[in-house]
């Protein structure tokens, strides 16, 4: 069984069916640490300000304890889409600073693209640059173009868990990994063929 | 890079794609759901979806369209037309939407665009802005206007204000994303506002989509290449085949712009 968190901070609908699109057979969605426990993998979604995601995924009870027993305790995968991604580093500083999980080294800081002509939100398809080969890139390569929506990216992270980056203006974090847990900055979920194979990969991944 | 987003939009009335020259004479292109389809399958870099009746009724039946929709596609649906309320915009999230696009209703309460961005989040609010030349839009502060002004109420109303200033207001509140449509050229196809896009693209730091006045493919690339305009729409275009999106994107390609192409559309499906 795959469980898709639902804390009340993310697109559901698009991830449940690009998930079941994926190859998903069994998908719970929801938030009972007793079904959790039962599941497999674990996917994060998010979206919206970093701290009012924080908020809602604490006020439910016993959900960050038991993800975090059946993830970095027991080593079941878990991967976070965009602000599922963001919140699990240390610290965000969206509208002041929030103290994140810090389940990785790392901030959450506003995009500062060098040039200026560049817009922000960074919104859009702009090429995955992989940087460490994972099995959740399996038939994915640098230059797949993949959907992004984001005004704030994780920074000051340990480049070994950087797993691929994109170009704007600089370069941004667009996907980090360490033993079973990973993110992604992007969303597979709107990200069509590139998209649903991270997705299928990610419900292979046997870390 | 940034790829370039195109950009099909659909006019959604009674439940069925409806296409119109200057926002009238209204005729029946076909389903909604068949449409999105093709268009993903072709490489259509995200869709709109605009409700453009007004009854309670429709509005209501717009959600089960918007979520047979979103179940065709797996790239990024905006829906507008209509969206009033904070309730309203959960609604259409909930039944799929990625991105809602705020109009009329922003005009009347500009303070709807800052609670929505605040409650759903900036990247899911575009605000569409109706443009129109007008003789002399000076405010009543006595500010000059910049001579574009925005109408409301799919383009029937003037409201006096002016569209570069509205965008700064919007982009302030939490827009995200305008999308800016210019209603002297809509439905003309002798191509985009550039005027327009350069005034709005030198006044905001948000990404701007071009709507109105696609004809042929050079358009496209014209009004690309104007920096923050990083989305371009059409309707009407696409819905009668005079331009497929395959197409369109070989063109942009040959013209050394980087663009997103997926596998059917290499193989000329």
């Amino acid at each position: 069984m795959t469980a898709l968190i639902d804390y009340g901070c993310g697109n559901l609908h698009s991830a449940a069916r690009a998930l079941k699109a994926s190859g998903a057979r069994e998908l719970y969605v929801g938030a009972d640490p007793n079904i959790l426990r039962k599941a497999q993998r674990y996917v994060l979604p998010g979206v919206g300000a970093l701290g009012a995601c924080l908020e809602k995924l604490r006020a439910k009870e016993g959900l960050l304890e038991t993800l975090r027993e059946q993830t970095i305790g027991q080593g079941k995968p878990l991967l976070g889409i965009c602000v599922g991604m963001q919140m699990l580093v240390e610290q965000g500083f969206e509208h002041g600073r929030q103290d994140a999980l810090g389940w990785f080294k790392g901030a959450v800081r506003q995009i500062e693209p060098d040039d200026e002509s560049l817009p922000v939100p960074h919104m859009g398809w702009n090429a995955l640059d992989i940087l460490v080969p994972h099995p959740l890139f399996e038939g994915i390569e640098t230059g797949d173009p993949v959907y992004f929506v984001h005004s704030f990216a994780v920074t000051e992270n340990d480049p070994k868990t950087t797993l691929a980056q994109v170009h704007y203006g600089t370069s941004l974090v667009a996907a980090i990994g360490q033993g079973s847990i990973a993110g992604v900055q992007w969303h597979p979920e709107k990200s069509q063929r590139v998209g649903l194979r991270l997705l299928a990969n990610f419900l292979d991944w046997m870390p | 890079m940034l790829l370039p987003r195109i950009i099909p939009c659909l006019d959604v009335k009674d439940g069925r794609t409806v296409k119109g020259v200057q926002f009238e004479d209204l005729r029946d292109v076909g389903s909604p759901q068949e449409l999105a389809h093709r268009y993903e399958q072709q490489g259509a870099d995200e869709l709109v979806l605009l409700d453009i009746t007004a009854t309670l009724e429709a509005r209501a039946a717009m959600i089960s369209i918007v979520r047979e929709v979103a179940g065709e596609i797996f790239v990024p649906l905006t829906v507008g037309g209509g969206i009033d309320s904070l309730e309203r915009i959960e609604r259409l999230l909930r039944a799929g939407a990625d991105k809602v696009s705020l109009n009329s209703a922003a005009l009347k309460d500009p303070d709807l665009v800052s609670r929505a961005a605040k409650h759903f989040g900036t990247q899911c609010i575009t605000v569409a802005i109706d443009v129109k030349r007008v003789a002399d839009n000076k405010s009543s502060e006595g500010n000059d206007g910049s001579g574009f002004g925005v109408f409301s109420h799919g383009g029937t109303r003037a409201t006096g204000r002016d569209a570069i200033a509205w965008a700064k207001e919007a982009q302030a509140r939490g827009a995200g994303e305008l999308l800016a449509t210019s209603m002297d050229c809509d439905g003309r196809q002798q191509g985009f506002d550039r005027s327009l896009l350069v005034n709005l693209a030198e006044a905001v730091s948000v990404p701007i989509v071009a709507s109105g006045g696609a004809g042929e493919m050079k358009h496209f690339f014209e009004v690309l290449q104007i920096p923050r305009v990083t989305g371009a729409l059409a309707a009407s275009l696409f819905h009668d085949a005079q331009l497929s999106i395959p197409q369109l994107k070989s063109y942009l390609a040959e013209q050394g712009m980087k663009v997103r192409r997926t596998h059917k559309d290499e193989a000329g499906l």
